[in-house]
């Protein structure tokens, strides 16, 4: 039997009488990259508390490595953190300390002897694009730079588990991709599982394999990446919103739900994989003899597959051409129907 | 001005010198410990004992509550018992020190306490001990503010031992009192001044100047 690297059965945890977990369950195989997102408040810090070995939940257990860390007394889990490495929204360096200082504290605290622990830092320098950057102060750094140094200290006990606690979210658009891009690499080259918790989909969208959305500390989706990108849920909607096309503000004051002679029909496609690829469109076009307009769209990487979310204008919406484009691998829905005239 | 000023002033200020740095060292040694366990024991601290915490801070603000002639006065015996007297220069630093170690301690305490939560969670959380913590975390980030509030427990230390000398603590506020201010020699009594004033500006100097190598920022 394969057992994953991390199991989540059943924690609960309360604070009084609010419940900020609520016999949440999943399991993580080694390698993966899970999101959990949630607005704030929805329990994802508590869970990365618990996940961390810094809280212990009040039901239910964790299992990492199968060793049930909810089991384990306070001794042990001071040496099961050490088996976990965490990366900071707010990077926590310590000022007192160059780079590496603080890269080589975790080894410290494990007691890894001096030139081992020398060794390890310069590896873990140039893994992280710091190379000859050690003898730096933390205030000498950009956010990157930071948090660059903040992942080179999260692995510098070989972790099994990476968490990322809004690792990107004091950081601007480009250096959170280079930060994600780094983690990914990270992941791919030491096949780390990393759990990361966010706020923002664009971090899931781009990153993550497996997405855990909570909400008032309940998971409401769990699934691939791609799947939860075309979820019909109203949360997962909602903190899709941003990052999805919304209908143009002109065009939805002139729409009607009425099917008006030669209006146009104004449709939302959502293709997945690497049907996004296919020229549906000029089919589409060709075949029934439609011109189609692109009022606005998006086309994004989500878990490493293509996915397009359109907005279109059809002139001719007969149920031949709906038809056609709600075939294979293609969500097609009727948003309703513009007055041709203008 | 006669050469027998100039070694009354030099040695007076051998022994300033010499009682600031005894009480100041024994500020440090006692006045940290105990500045750690406040922040430690208190609540939300490392190890929560907040009842430990308000006693010892009540204590430590008795004794800071007590004016520093007074608290001279009433350490006699103990001075007598520890030093064997009370009387000159080493004797005094036994009341120094008393004063000493509970308002650098307090300080102390405030520098503690405004190192970021986030790094002391940081180092449990890579699995580091509390005594972990206190080494990696708390005194080196506090280390900065640690040197700022010696240098001014010093400062006060100078001013203290000058009321040392009613004990016959010698020093220079003896030294200014005596001949400056008894024996109306006001070239005595400016000399002391001046020397006073290049001793503080240099004390502070010297303290600014480490807390800012230290801060690197």
């Amino acid at each position: 039997m394969v057992v994953d690297l991390l199991q989540v059965v059943g924690i609960t945890r309360r604070f009084g009488s609010h419940l900020a977990l609520d016999d949440v369950s999943f399991s993580v195989p080694k390698g993966e990259i899970l999101g959990v997102i949630g607005r704030s408040g929805a329990g994802k810090s508590s869970l990365l508390r618990c996940l961390g070995a810094l809280d212990r939940p009040d039901e239910g257990h964790i299992v990492l490595q199968g060793e049930n860390l909810t089991e384990l007394t306070q001794a042990q889990l001071v040496q099961a953190r050490r088996r976990i490495g965490y990366v900071f929204q707010h990077f926590n360096l310590l000022n007192a300390r160059t780079v590496a200082g603080n890269i080589a504290l975790p080894l410290e605290i494990a007691g890894v002897k001096k030139d081992v622990r020398h060794e390890r830092v310069e590896e873990l320098l140039h893994l992280v694009g710091l190379a000859g950057q050690g003898d730096k102060w933390p205030s000498q750094l950009s956010g990157g730079q930071k948090q660059r140094v903040g992942i080179a200290r999260a692995l510098a006990n070989d972790p099994a588990l990476l968490l990322c606690d809004e690792a990107t979210s004091a950081l601007d658009p480009e250096t959170t991709a280079s930060i994600l891009q780094l983690l990914r690499e990270i992941n791919a080259r030491l096949g780390l599982t990393i759990v990361l918790i966010t706020h923002e989909m664009d971090v899931i969208r781009r990153i993550a394999t497996q997405v855990i959305v909570l909400d008032h500390g309940r998971i409401i989706e769990n699934g691939p990446t791609r799947q939860i990108w075309g979820t019909t849920h109203a949360v997962t909607h909602a903190l899709l919103s941003d990052s999805r096309p919304q209908l143009p503000p002109a065009i939805e004051a002139r729409l009607t739900g009425e099917k008006i002679p030669d209006a146009r029909t104004i449709i939302r496609l959502r293709v997945e994989g690497d049907a996004a690829w296919e020229p549906f469109l000029s089919a589409a076009s060709q075949r029934f003899g439609t011109d189609i307009a692109l009022l606005q769209g998006s086309m994004v990487e989500v878990g490493g597959a293509p996915f397009a979310d359109l907005i279109l204008s059809l002139s001719n919406g007969t149920q031949g051409v709906l038809d056609f484009l709600s075939q294979s691998g293609r969500s097609m829905e009727v948003t309703g129907y513009v007055p041709a005239d203008s | 001005m006669s050469r027998l000023i100039l070694e009354l002033i030099a040695r007076a200020t051998l022994q300033t010198l010499e009682m600031v740095a005894a009480s100041g060292l024994a500020a440090v040694v006692g006045g940290l410990p105990l500045a750690l366990l406040l922040v430690i024991t208190r609540r939300g601290g490392l190890y929560p004992l907040p009842l430990v915490a308000r006693v010892l801070g009540v204590a430590m603000d008795m004794l800071r509550a007590i004016p520093f002639i007074i608290l001279l006065v009433l350490l006699i015996p103990l001075t007598r018992l520890i030093a064997g007297t009370a009387l000159g220069t080493e004797a005094a630093i036994i009341p120094l020190s008393i004063a000493a170690i509970p308002y650098f301690g307090r300080i102390a305490e405030v520098s503690l306490r405004e190192v970021d939560r986030n790094l002391v969670d940081a180092v449990q959380i890579m699995g580091g001990t509390r005594w972990m913590v206190v080494r990696y975390v708390l005194l080196p980030e506090a280390m900065p503010g640690l040197v700022a509030g010696l240098t001014v427990t010093l400062i006060t230390l100078v001013g203290a031992s000058a009321m040392a000398g009613a004990v016959g603590a010698g020093g220079l506020g003896d030294l200014a009192i005596r001949y400056g201010y008894q024996r109306f020699n006001t070239q005595v009594m400016l000399l002391v001044v001046a020397v006073l004033i290049v001793l503080v500006i240099g004390v502070q100097t010297i303290g600014n100047r480490i807390a800012a190598r230290l801060a690197h920022d």
